[in-house]
């Protein structure tokens, strides 16, 4: 949880003029653009040298001044972005200062450790917190247990629901590993287990919220009452006339945190010492090892605007108002 | 005076939880009856606030959850309150439509039109999907609709009101029902469509000879569009009685005060209103609910409440019908 909530009050824009498919791409490379220049430009003003990480505080002034050159920190920050970024283009984004090794020979192991995590936990927010959720919406008598209960989840720190996971499930019980993602997708899944709860907990509840609010308040819509006015069973009301509505906030409230989940792996990996690009970007941003924090940071910026994109997508699908570019 | 008629409520009474949460109640309809034969069409009218709507709901079973009610409520001699689910649903689904005030709320905006209009028939088995698609259109036809098979590919945002209300009349007879409940049917449009889309439900009802309980507070198109008028106020039946009647000669001071304070067409000329304000029916005392605001009220009208009684060829609940009779028709009549 260390990424604030995306905004729950702003629920699906109605009557926003619909983007067209390329007007929604180029929008989403641009975001993307900006994002780049953005952290690239504050990660080269941010306080620490790559070079004494490296050299280490015994070098002289030259070496520091011959090491400064040979990495081109001396260009203009423009310059520097522009070799970046033509290197990103071609599928090079630089070399890790401590690895000694290319970053995307870095990452591409540990992003598949990474998405297996969060879609693990993906699945965990998406069943339980909806299900909890509708459950909690539509049942007046369980409305306030559901209530406790996610205020319960979203009360707890991921880092404590993973110290305290570990300390039952793991060392008490022994039915989990402690450590390590695993090899191999039945044991990759029994080591993520424990982390992908922990990671899913906090988000769980705030799904669950969000649906619960959603699925009230379009059991109270009138068109609601016209539908059970006309004898329609109520599991087909329930489905069609208030789940259906209530998807698209649902949608657009998941859809944010299954991509803030990438950033959210930063806390639970390093809990769990799962060797996946949030412990890397951790280690990596202790070391001052530039190249592989902005590559991490910039891949997290894709996640999210890939599924802002998707999202939008589905709720021009799902809304036929926001098709029509809010046209009555 | 059968107990099979139409639609008969003896009585109703309803309280509603005041907040949720509490267990006070207050009453939103003390007392309301009156009744609907086939073909017959009956128009209830009142203020806002008066319990038209909720005299309506509780006839769906409609009302919140939480809400108490009392009384009788009769749908051809079987007592709607005691509906298994099972009955309620074939109550709603096939013998009572209801037409709401604002079409576009009451329209999920996600279907289409052509959705909307077959749900209610193909979800609980009363026709295929392809017959109910064809009667749709051919009651959008009927309802003055041109391009039918168009209409139910489009969305409700992209119908006007009128049009859209149309879509309702067409929803409210899908299942050929015996009884249409319309609540403020033409309210929410536009002036210039209200007439047509009121013509035109006029029509439909005729044509198939429906019961029609038509909630208006419209006391001008009441009365041109039923055949029985029932005045409400404060949740309790003032006055009821043949429409025609009812309109030119009233006999409660309420009915009276309203078509008083109607503007004229021809004459120029300060509109009389009513003194005070209208009250909720919770607010209302032990005695008439109109007392307070009424010119002719005496000790015994504000202590105790009257009982509807026939006068002059119509139920009244005044205790001083008959004395202030002529005072009434003055200035009606011109």
């Amino acid at each position: 949880m260390s990424v604030s909530p995306p905004d729950a009050a702003a629920g699906p824009s109605r009557g926003r003029r619909a983007a067209s498919p390329v007007r929604l791409l180029a929008g989403a490379v641009g975001t993307v653009l900006a994002a780049s220049f953005v952290i690239f430009s504050s990660l080269s003003v941010a306080p620490g040298d790559p070079v004494s990480q490296i050299l280490g505080q015994k070098a002289t002034d030259a070496q520091r001044a011959a090491m400064r050159t040979q990495l081109g920190l001396d260009d203009p920050l423009l310059v520097r972005y522009w070799h970046w970024l033509t290197g990103v283009v071609h599928g090079d984004f630089g070399t890790s200062l401590t690895y000694r090794q290319s970053v995307s020979g870095l990452l591409g192991p540990r992003i598949l450790t990474t998405l297996a995590l969060v879609v693990m936990s993906a699945v965990i927010i998406l069943l339980v917190g909806v299900a909890l959720g509708a459950f909690g919406g539509t049942s007046q008598r369980w409305r306030p247990v559901v209530n406790g209960v996610v205020g319960f989840g979203v009360a707890i720190p991921g880092f404590v629901a993973a110290s305290v996971l570990i300390s039952i499930f793991a060392v008490k019980l022994g039915w989990f590993p402690t450590y390590g993602a695993g090899s191999g997708f039945v044991d990759r899944i029994w080591h993520l287990t424990l982390p992908a709860v922990a990671l899913s907990l906090g988000w769980t509840a705030y799904v669950a919220q969000m649906t619960a609010a959603a699925v009230k308040e379009e059991a109270s819509r009138e068109h609601v009452m016209t539908a059970t006015g006309r004898g329609l069973p109520r599991q087909l009301v329930f489905r069609r006339h208030i789940m259906r509505n209530a998807s698209i906030p649902v949608l657009t409230a998941s859809g944010l945190t299954v991509a803030g989940l990438v950033a959210g792996s930063v806390v639970i990996e390093s809990a769990f010492a799962v060797d996946g690009i949030g412990s890397l970007l951790i280690k990596s941003v202790s070391n001052k090892d530039y190249s592989v924090v902005t590559a991490i940071s910039l891949l997290i910026v894709i996640v999210f605007v890939l599924v802002t994109t998707v999202i939008d997508f589905a709720q021009a699908a799902l809304d036929p108002r926001l098709r029509d570019g809010g046209k009555v | 005076m059968t107990s099979d008629r139409l639609l008969s409520i003896e009585g109703l009474r309803v309280d509603l939880p005041s907040r949720s949460g509490s267990r006070e109640r207050r009453t939103v309809i003390h007392d309301v009856t009156l009744s609907v034969d086939d073909g017959e069409s009956v128009g209830l009218v009142g203020e806002s606030g008066s319990g038209k709507s909720m005299t309506t709901k509780a006839t769906m079973r409609l009302l919140p959850p939480g809400a108490k009610v009392s009384g009788g409520l009769t749908f051809r001699g079987e007592s709607v309150l005691d509906y298994s689910r099972k009955e309620l649903a074939a109550y709603r689904s096939r013998k009572v439509s209801m037409i709401y005030q604002d079409p576009r709320a009451h329209t999920n905006p996600l279907l289409t039109i052509g959705d909307f209009l077959v749900e209610g028939v193909v979800a609980t088995g009363q026709m295929s999907r392809a017959d109910a698609l064809d009667q749709a259109c051919a009651l959008l036809v009927d309802v003055g609709v041109t391009d039918a098979e168009r209409r139910m590919l489009q969305y409700p945002h992209q119908l006007s009101g009128g049009l859209l209300q149309r879509m309702m009349i067409v929803m409210a007879l899908m299942p050929s029902p015996e009884l249409i409940l319309a609540d403020e049917p033409t309210t929410a449009l536009d002036v210039t469509v209200q007439s047509e889309v009121m013509a035109i439900l006029a029509e439909q009802i005729r044509e198939r000879s429906l019961g029609m309980l038509f909630i208006t507070h419209d006391l001008d198109l009441a009365a041109a569009v039923t055949d029985t008028l029932a005045v409400m106020y404060a949740g309790v039946i003032v006055e009821r009685g043949p429409s025609d009647e009812v309109y030119s000669k009233p006999r409660h001071p309420y009915t009276a005060a309203l078509l008083k304070s109607r503007p004229s067409a021809v004459k120029v000329e300060r509109l009389e209103t009513i003194p005070g304000r209208p009250i909720s029916a919770y607010e209302a005392g032990p005695g008439c609910v109109f007392a307070a605001r009424c010119p002719f009220a005496t000790e015994e009208c504000r202590e105790v409440r009257p009982a509807l009684r026939q006068v002059g060829g119509r139920s009244v609940a005044c205790h001083r019908a008959e004395d202030i009779a002529s005072e009434l028709f003055e200035g009606l009549s011109a």
